[in-house]
């Protein structure tokens, strides 16, 4: 048997459509082969809730009388791109004032969804078409044109666990790592995780209407670091640091509930983002790759204290007992993701689509096959 | 039982015998969690209680009514709960197991008896949702 997302969509719209967030599905999988999951099931939805530090927003503010050609921008005392037009900006989420490190552009984009005034300063040199040199005014995503949430790469299909081996405390973008392997932190949502439900994209694609943030957003684009090649493990999931998503949503149907600004010590800024995914049972695949449990999901340990070497695999039941067994040693496991915000996205997503609110897209065009990365080299430039 | 308090001295009154007199006249297990009093004999110790009800209730009396302050530890430590997303990254670096996250609903729990008082929270909270009332 098979199902089209026509079919699929219809009962939707009927309001008939079964849906079942990923951890239920995994859940009935321990007693019913893909067939049946297939028969009874229309949709899973998955979930995750982490930071995510390839984040942004695009803004457009309008223009002032006499009109400038901002060409520096400051927002909140934050620089943001001064290279997109007039009066355009892009907000990155790590952007930040070096005197003030613990405030970026993650927080402006929160504060904006939260309703806040925020202060806008501009310089630009003066054109004939735009005389004015500077301003300085306050902006709230009431009186900007546009706010567009656009994300480069979220929802990692999986990711290294760390710990640090050396003798003093690492402060990295993975929290906290206390010395000698005392903990080790994990930011995958698991069996929730989005691209671990659907590993290879086979419905997953540009187009894929999502939740995100509070919203109903989009699959925009592969996400940047797309990358094919990761080793599977026994079934069939990328070990590390996989495929990843492009988002993109409006800013002002967001709530601050599943975005927000963050600051990881000595780290930086970066932004916690909120993403649900819904996937269709096509067919027996499917139903397959949707069963998958904690247990069947590895990932290897990076020792974050020794220029990221892969030390270890464990897999996801593992870490989420709350400890591991590693090189003899007994060492605690910790999350950075939000297990308990996840439930709530996949819950929500679920709901809508069982209220008919939400319907499935098609991908427009489907995500790479057998990409890996590049590491940056340092050359001379060619003659 | 076990009672983590925050003992406020000023006025000089740390150069009291005040650790000898409750294990002496209240018969109390005292360990000292944290200490910080300067030459002037003013500061704060954190002081782990460890006796029957009663005699922790006479003990704190007895240390208010001779100068010093006692407040209980969870008065002195508090996040906001409001805000929190339950990321779990201050659970990882909490080494008393005063802060935890797990099976069945994965919000963190924090546990203030537990607590020792190390700060490492303050800075491990993205959100920077910690607040220690505390002498640096
Ligand atoms: S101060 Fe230290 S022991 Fe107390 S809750 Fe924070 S991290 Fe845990
Ligand atoms: S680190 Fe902060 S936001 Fe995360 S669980 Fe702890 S208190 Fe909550």
């Amino acid at each position: 048997m098979t199902k089209s997302y026509e079919e699929i969509n219809e009962k939707i719209r009927k309001g008939k459509a079964v849906v079942l967030t990923a951890e239920e599905v995994s859940e009935m999988a321990k007693t019913m082969k893909p067939k049946e999951i297939l028969d009874k099931v229309d949709v899973v939805t998955t979930a995750t809730f982490g930071a995510m530090c390839s984040s942004g927003a695009f803004l457009n503010f309008g223009h002032a009388n006499p009109p400038i050609r901002m060409e520096r921008i400051e927002i909140n005392g934050v620089p943001v791109s001064g290279g997109l037009a007039a009066v355009d900006t892009f907000v990155g989420a790590t952007d930040c004032n070096p005197q003030n490190p613990t405030y970026g552009g993650a927080h402006i984009i929160q504060e904006l969804i939260d309703g806040k005034e925020l202060t806008l300063e501009a310089w630009g040199k003066g054109t004939d078409c735009y005389p004015r040199k500077h301003i300085k005014t306050q902006i709230s995503l009431k009186t900007i044109n546009e706010a567009i949430l656009m994300n480069p790469r979220n929802a990692y299909q999986n990711y290294n666990v760390a710990v640090n081996s050396t003798d003093r405390t690492l402060y990295t973008y993975m929290g906290t790592l206390l010395p000698r392997m005392k903990n080790a932190s994990y930011s995958s949502a698991g069996e929730l995780s989005p691209l671990l439900n659907d590993p290879e994209c086979r419905t997953i694609g540009l187009g894929t209407r999502i939740f995100l943030c509070g919203t109903q957003g989009y699959v925009v684009w592969n996400g940047t670091q797309f990358n094919c090649s990761k080793p599977l493990n026994d079934y069939g999931v990328p070990m590390g640091n996989a495929r990843t998503l492009a988002l993109m949503g409006e800013m002002r149907e967001m709530s601050s509930e599943f975005l927000r600004g963050a600051y990881f010590e000595k780290y930086g800024v970066t932004m916690y983002v909120g993403v649900g995914v819904p996937i269709p049972l096509l067919d027996e695949d499917l139903a397959h790759r949707v069963s998958i449990r904690n247990s069947q999901i590895d990932t290897f340990i990076e020792d974050y204290g020794q220029k990221g070497d892969l030390i270890g695999k464990v897999n996801y039941e593992q870490l989420r007992s709350g400890e591991i067994e590693f090189m003899g040693k007994k060492i605690h496991t910790a999350p950075l993701s939000s297990l308990y915000k996840a439930r709530k996205i996949a819950a929500i997503l679920k709901d809508w689509i069982e209220k008919g609110q939400f319907e499935l897209t098609a991908p427009v065009r489907p995500m790479p096959t057998g990409t890996s990365l590049q590491g940056l080299k340092e050359v001379e430039p060619s003659k | 039982m076990t009672k983590k308090v925050v003992i406020t001295f000023s006025d000089g009154s740390a150069s009291r015998p005040l650790i000898y007199e409750l294990i002496k006249k209240f018969d109390i297990m005292v360990s000292i969690i944290k200490a910080d009093i300067d030459g002037g004999r003013n500061g704060k110790l954190v002081l782990e209680l460890d006796s029957d009800s009663e005699h922790i209730r006479q003990a704190i009396d007895f240390m208010q009514t001779s100068g010093v302050d006692v407040t209980p530890l969870e008065k002195k430590i508090s996040y906001d709960d409001s805000k929190c997303v339950s990321c779990g990254a201050c659970t990882s670096a909490c080494p008393s197991g005063a802060l935890s996250i797990g099976a069945p609903d994965w919000k963190l729990r924090f546990q203030p008896d537990k607590c020792v008082v190390c700060k490492l929270c303050i800075t491990a909270c993205p959100l920077k949702l910690f607040h220690i009332e505390f002498a640096d």
